[in-house]
């Protein structure tokens, strides 16, 4: 269990380069093969997340050392590649194994052969261990690898339907937007890496001490991992690959998102938190996801296709977690600054859970009428009875209506916000409301009335997979302190007064 | 005349913005992506080289040398020509793809999705 | 294509094969490695491209698609072989046998081929990986424009 955080990464990456040449053999064993990769990656990465929980300390893992802890040679210059789990980089490692494991599970019945159901799940995999090591690298420049891994193959799965006009369109326009970002990243990278000669985020964050070229840096990494989020104004590609995307690459593309806003707590908290952590930085976080909230809510009002309405449900969630990321940096010292990342980070994995779930249903629905085009949808519910059941509970949970999780963390968010500023938890709350509204809306044209045509339910395996986010949703809202405690109040701990646990875990002493 | 390669890596990356923000074509566009990878790598492999400095290879080094440039930006810009190539092949594809839908590259003829 | 082209690939074909293995297998000494090799290699197959069409070399593209995986595959499984210490550990290196001889005191030397452990190992499933993709990222984009693609 010592290699687990590496293994982690290498076992989705092993399985995807080796299912072409399983499904050339043998469909069945195909599919066996992609669940067992992902059965054998959600254990190693739920011990790893055990292991830091248990422990409270980072987990490092040095590659290609004599053993895993030499992370650093003589002099105390880290020169290998180190992987380093503190609490939030395992939280933001359960939400990835979540999303991963669920959208494999549910590719196996929702991808048809001849759609080429062997390419999905290959980039699915290869997607899932990019965001793995995202969250579990050490080192910025590999950051900036895994980054481009997980636009590269998130972009091949939004285009994933060539066959129909729109996906390639919304695939070329992300590209485009995850390019850019990545390339302001490299670019910050190579700035920080001419300053002071390292690439180790632990040791550069000893060593940054908030120059001019500092500034600049982390001025291009909030603006290359915001792009990749999609907050506002960089937020044009995310409604289009959300809403083209399949279904199952749908929820891991949530997933990746989330992974950015790990990133960017990593960024502002471990890598620049010693000197550059200012107010101003999170009031301009802060107002960015107050933008992106309500810009994202009014779009949603006037969309009528589906998976384009929930995609702009998803944006504004997004934009939940940027206020929640900004107040806590704004008041860092203060206990409401604690409780506003509380929200934060727990908004992220209730986030996955109601969108993802949504989009699952979406998926379903896409699969039995072949349209989500709100018009011609309707009196669906007769005949999809688990699927308007899942719908109503993602959408409430989304809106964020007790007792359901997404009012856990938005709880949070509100009451922690009002403190830092009455006016941006006004709107907070008032674009929530319309959510509501946007998302019932839905609910009722695409679900309730006459019934129009015939359908098939779902298979067994979609639904279970729907089942898994439904349970959690409840299970999250009805016992929220539980998992706080648990788990969000260690990621929390890791933020705030952790950075000096995770240098010393990397560079000893 | 030390900051040279930095300063064209900077017009080659507004270049590319510029590109991005003037034209309408799919092509077009991945070749202002491309540019601006391009200055970045540029810049990436600049701040390595030192004055007089030899490539940083003991196969080839001439006896009695004195110093070498930095091989790690070279390997980090190694890499990011890789993705470079990776993200360009895909863009491309993703515009022939297009290409073959609506039978035109005109980024603002193509506007299925937008709202 | 003309006479003229179709003579100059058949006789640049073999430089440019051995070249491109010259690369992928010097890389752990002299600039070059699995990606630089395997573009020089890939080279050829644009080359082929442009003289005899895309059309014709259709049946490469399965086996392209192998060899890629392959070569991934490759690398992944030879990164594992260190996982007795770490993962990517170069457990070859100075254990003697063909890979494993001992490295050469720093400075000036003439290059020893057979001293870098697993590394000459992950540049040829480097190099495989970047033959297979860019060969088959060239030949489908011939390919795309026409009705059989």
């Amino acid at each position: 269990m010592v290699h687990a955080p590496i293994l982690a990464i290498a076992i989705p990456l092993l399985g995807a380069f080796a299912l072409p040449i399983l499904a050339k053999l043998n469909r069945r064993a195909r599919d066996l093969w992609a669940v067992g990769i992902a059965l054998v990656t959600l254990v190693f990465g739920l011990a790893v997340a055990g292991q830091v929980f248990a422990s409270g300390k980072p987990l490092v893992y040095t590659l290609g050392a004599p053993s895993p802890t030499a992370s650093v040679t003589e002099g105390g210059f880290p020169i290998r590649i180190v992987l380093v789990v503190d609490a939030l980089g395992a939280f933001a490692g359960i939400i990835a194994l979540l999303a991963g494991a669920i959208g494999l599970f549910y590719s196996l019945q929702y991808l048809a052969e001849e759609e080429g159901k062997t390419l999905g799940t290959s980039l699915l995999l290869l997607l899932w261990a990019g965001i793995l090591g995202l969250v579990y690298t050490g080192d910025l420049f590999n950051f900036f690898v895994f980054l481009e891994i997980t636009s590269i193959a998130a972009c091949a799965l939004i285009g994933y339907r060539v066959w129909e006009s729109r996906p390639p369109e919304a695939a070329f326009k992300t590209m485009a937007m995850y390019t850019l970002g990545g390339l302001l990243v490299l670019i910050s990278v190579g700035i920080l890496y001419g300053e002071y000669d390292a690439l180790n985020i632990a040791y550069l964050s000893k060593l940054i001490t908030g120059t001019l070229l500092d500034k600049l840096a982390l001025g291009l990494l909030l603006g290359g991992l915001l792009m990749k989020a999609g907050a506002v104004p960089a937020h044009m590609w995310a409604p289009d690959a959300y809403g083209e995307a399949p279904a199952m690459a749908t929820i891991v593309l949530v997933a990746n998102t989330q992974a950015a806003i790990y990133a960017l707590l990593r960024v502002v908290f471990t890598l620049f938190g010693g000197a550059l952590a200012t107010p101003g930085i999170g009031w301009l976080i802060a107002s960015l996801g107050t933008v992106t909230v309500l810009v994202a809510v009014l779009m949603a009002v006037v969309q009528r296709h589906l998976g384009r309405l929930v995609a702009y449900g998803a944006v504004s969630q997004l934009g939940y977690m940027l206020l929640a990321v900004g107040v806590g940096v704004v008041a860092a010292g203060k206990g409401f600054g604690e409780v506003a990342l509380k929200g934060g980070i727990f908004h992220m994995i209730n986030d996955l859970a109601s969108v993802g779930l949504l989009f699952l249903v979406i998926g379903a629905i896409r699969r039995a009428v072949g349209s989500v085009d709100l018009l011609s949808l309707g009196g669906l519910g007769h005949t999809l009875r688990w699927e308007s059941g899942f719908f109503l509970l993602g959408a409430l949970a989304l809106a964020g209506i007790p007792p359901l999780n997404g009012f856990a963390s938005k709880f949070l968010i509100y009451e922690s916000t009002f403190k830092a500023s009455p006016i941006l938890a006004a709107i907070a709350v008032l674009s929530s409301i319309l959510l509501l509204a946007v998302v019932v809306r839905a609910f009722h044209g695409v679900f309730l009335g006459p019934k129009a045509r015939d359908v098939g339910p779902a298979p067994w395996g979609m639904l279970v997979a729907m089942g898994v986010l439904a349970v959690i949703i409840v299970v999250f809202g009805l016992f929220p302190g539980f998992f706080i405690e648990r788990m969000v109040s260690p990621a929390v701990q890791a933020l705030l007064g952790g950075r000096a646990a995770y240098l010393a875990a990397v560079l000893g002493g | 005349m030390g900051n040279m390669p930095f300063v064209v890596s900077m017009i080659l990356v507004g270049l590319g913005f510029l590109a991005l923000i003037v034209r309408r074509n799919l092509i077009k566009l991945a070749i202002g992506i491309s540019v601006i990878e391009m200055g970045v790598n540029l810049f990436l492999v600049s701040l390595g080289y030192v004055r007089g400095g030899i490539a940083p290879i003991y196969t080839y080094a001439p006896p009695g040398f004195k110093e070498m440039v930095f091989p790690t930006p070279q390997a980090l810009t190694l890499t990011a020509i890789v993705i470079g190539l990776a993200t360009t092949a895909l863009m491309l594809a993703f515009a022939v793809v297009i290409y073959r839908h609506r039978g035109t590259l005109d980024a603002g003829k193509i506007r299925e999705l937008k709202g | 294509m003309s006479v003229v082209v179709r003579t100059v690939t058949r006789v640049i074909l073999p430089v440019a094969l051995a070249f491109g293995a010259y690369v992928i297998m010097h890389g752990h000494l002299t600039p070059g490695g699995g990606f630089q090799g395997g573009a020089v290699t890939a080279s050829i197959v644009a080359l082929l491209v442009v003289v005899y069409g895309g059309a014709r070399l259709k049946g490469a593209k399965g086996w392209f698609a192998v060899l890629e995986d392959v070569g991934a595959l490759a690398f992944v499984l030879l990164a594992f072989l260190g996982i007795g210490a770490t993962f990517f550990r170069n457990v070859l290196a100075g254990s003697g046998g063909l890979f494993g001889a001992p490295v050469p005191q720093l400075g000036p030397n003439p290059g020893a081929l057979d001293t870098a452990g697993t590394l000459p190992l992950m540049n040829w499933a480097v190099g495989l990986k970047v033959i297979a993709g860019l060969g088959s990222v060239v030949l489908l984009l011939s390919l795309f424009g026409r009705e059989d693609g």
